[in-house]
């Protein structure tokens, strides 16, 4: 009888992990932004959304081969989070805080209201199901392994290209100075572009991972965006090291509390250490700026 | 010699407060030249009008001949200007190395990026030491060393110096002065702003007194430090 409750424990861990690393996806784009333009694309959600519908519809209505149509969402939303910053954003980038988080809050339902007018209310998916895998006795989902896998490899890309490259370079740099990147030669408008196409590339491939496990919908936004805003917070806004830590944590939460008690137990034991955190350490847990 | 940066009857400032009234200087290739004057003289937001940093509203930039007041900032360094802003400004939670890297962040600068690395390594052992520490917990004096390295990273013809030697202990300030030497005896132009007259007439050719946004009295190094006014006024002698 120990033996048996110890495999499903185990089982909940490594579905943790597994959730944790699509997780630590969602936060490294908005984490990315906000750490380097200093706002919060409170409709990261929603672009993600907007990258499921698209992948859907190139794949499931105009027949585009799946691999390809990935592609274009991953673009399509790339070029959407520029041209968020590019008409959105940089007229607000010196107002108030809450003016800029308003108006994404804006784009929010914006996005949701013209899904719901070109696509209507009913839940779509591109009919693609991946069988479980067996180890033992325990279960895992294979599109569950495959979003792990993809995510932490984009996680490292974004990584290496960071700390490997000029551009990386700088976008780390303006983050920490932006009056004096013009005397390095660096425009400062290409890279707050550049760092948007690719908060919105990362949520285009969170997109692609999501519409495998997901059917999407108007509003499916609101069933992860709340979850990466606070993983972000948790791990200290623009903190993408703390954002990454943080989801795992979050997921363990979730899967094991899930295990415990019941699956949206799982969800009240997370949101309940959120403010606890709140209390005990409201800078997040690997703290960037006091 | 021929002319390098040439300003004539330069006006700027920020918003409706003007800072700068017509100001004309000239820094000829291979010259050490100095800006003096008191503190809010205007001696920062010459630097910052000659980088594009701020807008000039009146006359004209000129580097090597060419007019370049229509040149947005960024573009500046391209024309062989490279700024060690006020304060040294380097960014603190990247590596000594990774300072050094955004220094040569143009294109050109890039494919000498090895050699450039080596040269500043030659010239400030101190940083290949600490090319893996986090620059903003480095003491000033080797901030400041970071700073003028990463400002020759781009391999500039001139190279602009904002009080180099402020909020430095003094025993670190004599250090500054022989490495501004150093990069003389390299061979550089240099623009240097400064309010440690005494110190920085020593080591410029030339020198211009700047106040209140206008050029009162230019000439050799050796003039300024005999001139009655700059005597009594800041050097506290009669």
């Amino acid at each position: 009888m120990d033996q048996i409750f110890d495999i499903f424990l185990l089982e909940a861990v490594l579905n943790g992990v597994l959730l944790g690393g699509l997780l630590a996806l969602l936060a490294l784009g908005l984490n990315l932004v906000f750490g380097v333009i200093d706002v919060v694309w409170i409709c990261y959600a929603e672009l993600i959304m907007v990258g499921m519908y698209a992948i859907w519809w190139l794949h499931s209505a105009m027949g585009v081969h799946l691999a390809l149509a990935f592609v274009a969402g991953i673009l399509l939303v790339g070029v959407l989070g520029a041209c968020l910053h590019q008409f959105i954003i940089r007229p607000v980038l010196s107002a108030e805080p809450i003016n800029q988080l308003l108006v994404t809050g804006g784009v929010l339902f914006f996005l949701q209201a013209i899904a719901t007018v070109a696509f209507g209310v009913e839940f779509r998916n591109i009919g693609v199901r991946l069988p479980g895998v067996n180890v033992g006795d325990m279960n895992f989902s294979l599109a569950r392994m495959i979003a792990f896998g993809v995510a932490l490899a984009a996680i490292a890309a974004t990584y290496l290209f960071l700390t490997r490259t000029y551009m990386g370079t700088a976008i780390r740099a303006i983050s920490q100075d932006r009056t004096i990147m013009p005397l390095m030669g660096v425009n400062p408008s290409r890279i707050y572009l550049l760092t948007s196409f690719m908060g919105g590339a990362l949520a285009g491939l969170a997109a692609c991972l999501l519409v495998l496990q997901y059917d999407v919908h108007p509003a499916i936004g609101l069933s992860f965006g709340p979850i990466t805003f606070l993983i972000c917070v948790l791990g200290g806004l623009g903190n993408l090291i703390g954002g990454f830590v943080a989801a795992f944590v979050f997921a363990q939460f979730i899967s094991v509390g899930g295990f415990f008690f019941q699956l949206e137990w799982g969800y009240v034991l997370a949101f309940l250490f959120f403010i606890v955190v709140m209390f005990w350490k409201p800078e997040g847990l690997l703290s960037k700026r006091k | 010699m021929t002319t390098m940066l040439k300003l004539q009857d330069v006006t700027a400032g920020y918003g409706t407060f003007q800072a700068l009234f017509g100001v004309s200087l000239e820094v000829k290739a291979g010259e050490a030249i100095a800006v003096i004057g008191p503190n809010g003289a205007g001696k920062t937001t010459l630097l910052r009008a000659i980088s594009k940093l701020i807008p000039v509203t009146g006359g004209t930039l000129e580097m090597e001949g060419r007019r370049y007041n229509d040149l947005p900032s960024h573009e500046i360094i391209g024309l062989g200007i490279a700024q060690v802003p006020e304060g040294r400004r380097l960014f603190p939670r990247l590596t000594v190395e990774d300072n050094l890297r955004m220094g040569a962040f143009l294109p050109d600068a890039r494919a000498h990026f090895a050699e450039r690395l080596d040269y500043v390594y030659s010239l400030f052992p101190r940083m290949k030491e600490r090319r893996l520490q986090m620059a903003g917990t480095m003491s000033g004096g080797e901030q400041q060393m970071c700073a003028i390295g990463r400002a020759l990273m781009s391999g500039p013809k001139l190279l602009l110096l904002d009080e180099p030697s402020a909020g430095l202990a003094p025993v670190i300030v004599q250090s500054i002065f022989d490495l501004i030497r150093r990069i003389r005896s390299e061979g550089y132009t240099v623009l240097i702003v400064e309010q440690n007259i005494q110190q920085v007439l020593k080591v410029v050719d030339r020198a211009y007194l700047l106040e209140t946004g206008h050029i009162r009295q230019s000439g050799s190094a050796a003039e300024l430090l005999d001139s009655e006014e700059i005597r009594r006024a800041y050097l506290g002698l009669d």
